[in-house]
């Protein structure tokens, strides 16, 4: 039981690290409703560019590595280079392409990843490279004294990372005045624009704001596993999640990262052995399959009301 | 002036409903069709043959199954490659386990397993739309490769479930030199584009069409929708099988499941998109465009910098250009190659009195 616990725990926590890169595919598609295919190669390029910054600064500016003076620099940059990428993507990908149909744009996200890898690693090289947070990735330990469940203090981080995240954005999109121009370009294009909402300054701040979780996502999954192209199929992580919680739900994507990460994990360990293991790269589809044949628009996506 | 119509009068239903009405385009598809079995057997040589144009019509082959599926029933899928790889593996299995079944016999039941797995696969279309059935169908594709890497018995027991394709003949006649192999390639295409041109025109095209355009109007107006949308998952899944065994048979001789990715069902993707989506002549644009097209940047990548660049930067290089172009022709023509042919067509109509 205590090892049924244990695995348990382990998977809603990489669920949240899903959720995170689902977060930023829902921003997206509430606000423009581009289903971003690039959001795996951003987290690839928001880290890299991290990692990149932290590698040259100290040169530049004269200071020894590894000090907090270059990670909050590096960081703030980072930062910028993801805002400098979603203008550039509003302004060259999206703007022609309004009116198109979905598919299309989801063709020109394809395409856009396919830049992003590029461009990452043509800037900052292929190297896989370490990434240090200072967060040990150890178990915690009176924790484990006292149930005997061991979990990592760094699944821990990035939980309360995904929930301060998660917090700060329904803040910041219920109470704020973007937030409302935000939730109302997602509710209805041309009622924003009829109202006097610029849809191309609220497309530039979603894709930033986007950028920016996949900058955080970036840094949580580039500590973890080191900062290599392989971030680049958080993406496919993040599928499973998207369609189990609803495309247009930020809540969703948080409980279905939560679900998937759960049963993935329990699937892998009690199921695994049964079919000779390695399920855990179908079993996600399968498990958001199986809600969708309940629910065919996700936990919390919007029903679909099919007119004739 | 040459192009053009006037003068060709339809006397006949059969007249009417003929798959090329007007007489020019019979003429060119005869040339098109008489340069590409004659000409280039004559003209190519084996560099071309090999390792452009067989790929570039085997793609077609999968480009056409996927738009079946996506172009005209509407149903967006992202397990192409997956399908190919049900189509490879079985025609394998079908010349392992029964070797006196003649290949074209066994070329035809892979399609058919092919389509039978497509229809498994399929039946959530019937509750999913959209992107929902893109994400679902995406559960095929990692679950198909798993399946053949895992069980041995569909790769003989080969280490990593690799196999080695048996020698092809039909009849005792081999299909060993590049010429051979590339016309029986073209021929499959060819006989199949056919069948999906006409089946397109059929009232099952016009019921898939009807399905793509609104689903619940087709349904009110008595299409039934479970058994258009799995035909149109069969159908495709058959084509997409075919091309996977010719990919195994003709083109590379030694596959893997891990060969058949989901990086390949884009690049199929990518093929309909750019060619244009709902387009028999779309699929073979696209599918030439998305094979030469890194065949070309890598050349001239080559050609420009000669060496005076590292490996790494210049495939990163082309992963921008590709990424770029593919954004570039999403914006100049977002209905794709096939389109900027139809447009030249209605000019030249009335060319050179365009008023």
């Amino acid at each position: 039981m205590q090892f049924f616990f244990e695995v348990l725990i382990g998977g809603l926590l990489s669920g949240v690290l899903y959720a995170l890169v689902a977060l930023g595919f829902v921003l997206i598609y509430k606000a423009s409703g581009v289903f971003n295919f690039a959001q795996g190669a951003m987290v690839f390029f928001a880290a890299l560019t991290f990692v990149g910054f932290q590698e040259v600064l100290p040169g530049w500016l004269g200071v020894e590595p590894g000090g907090a003076a270059v990670f909050w620099l590096a960081l703030i940059l980072a930062c910028l280079a993801m805002v400098v990428l979603s203008i550039a993507t509003e302004r060259i990908v999206l703007r022609p392409l309004v009116n198109q149909p979905q598919i299309t744009l989801f063709m020109a996200t394809i395409g856009l990843a396919f830049f992003i890898e590029g461009l990452a690693q043509g800037i900052w090289g292929a190297n896989v490279r370490g990434l240090e947070l200072g967060i040990q990735d150890e178990p915690i330990a009176w924790m484990a004294e006292r149930t005997g469940i061991f979990i990592s203090s760094f699944d821990v981080f990035a939980a309360v990372v995904a929930g301060v995240l998660v917090a700060v954005l329904a803040v910041f999109f219920n109470r704020t005045r973007v937030g409302r121009a935000l939730r109302a370009v997602a509710d209805d294009h041309q009622a924003a624009l009829s109202i006097g909402i610029p849809l191309q300054v609220i497309w530039r701040i979603v894709w930033a704001v986007a950028g920016f979780v996949a900058l955080v996502a970036g840094l949580i999954w580039g500590a973890r596993n080191g900062v290599q192209f392989a971030l680049t199929f958080t993406a496919l992580k993040a599928l499973p999640v998207l369609i189990l919680g609803g495309f247009e739900s930020v809540p969703g994507a948080i409980v279905g990262g939560l679900i998937i990460g759960a049963s993935e994990k329990l699937a892998e360990v009690y199921l695994g052995p049964m079919v000779g293991g390695g399920i855990d790269s179908w079993f996600p589809y399968f498990m958001a399959l199986l809600f969708l044949l309940v629910r065919p628009e996700g936990l919390f996506g919007e029903r679909h009301i099919d007119r004739v | 002036m040459l192009y053009r119509e006037a003068g060709q009068f339809k006397t006949s239903y059969g007249a009417d409903q003929q798959i090329f009405p007007i007489r020019q385009d019979r003429i060119a598809m005869a040339a098109i069709l008489a340069f590409f079995f004659v000409g280039v057997p004559l003209l190519a040589n084996q560099y071309w043959l090999q390792a452009i144009l067989v790929p570039v019509l085997i793609f077609s082959l999968a480009a056409l199954g996927l738009n079946i599926l996506t172009g005209y029933a509407g149903q967006l899928s992202l397990g192409t490659a997956a399908f190919m790889a049900v189509g490879a593996f079985a025609a394998y299995n079908f010349e392992l386990r029964l070797p006196w079944m003649p290949l074209p016999v066994s070329f035809v039941l892979a399609g058919v397993v092919a389509a039978a797995v497509g229809m498994l696969f399929g039946l959530p279309s019937l509750r999913i739309k959209g992107f929902y059935l893109a994400v679902a169908t995406l559960a095929a594709q990692f679950f198909i490769v798993w399946v053949l890497t895992k069980f041995g018995w569909f790769s003989n027991y080969s280490s990593s479930g690799v196999i080695t394709t048996q020698k092809m003949q039909i009849l005792g006649y081999a299909f060993d030199t590049p010429v051979r192999q590339y016309l029986l390639v073209l021929t499959i295409v060819a006989v199949m584009a056919m069948l999906a041109k006409n089946l397109v025109r059929s009232s099952t095209g016009r019921a898939w069409m009807a399905v793509r355009d609104m689903d619940v109007a087709a349904e009110v107006i008595g299409i039934r929708l479970m058994h258009t949308k799995l035909l149109a998952f069969a159908v495709s899944s058959f084509y997409c099988g075919v091309a996977g065994a010719l990919y195994a048979y003709a083109y590379l001789g030694t596959v893997e499941p891990e060969g058949f990715n989901l990086d390949m069902s884009f690049r199929v993707l990518f093929m309909i998109i750019i060619g244009g989506v709902g387009s028999i002549l779309g699929s073979f644009l696209g599918a030439a465009f998305i094979v030469l097209a890194p065949i070309f940047l890598n050349v001239t990548a080559h050609g420009l910098f000669a060496g005076n660049i590292p490996a790494g930067l210049a495939s990163n290089l082309e992963l921008i250009v590709f990424g770029g172009l593919i954004i570039f022709f999403l914006i100049v023509e977002p209905h794709g190659l096939a389109r900027l042919w139809q447009i030249a067509k209605e000019k030249l109509r009335l060319w050179p009195f365009p008023y």
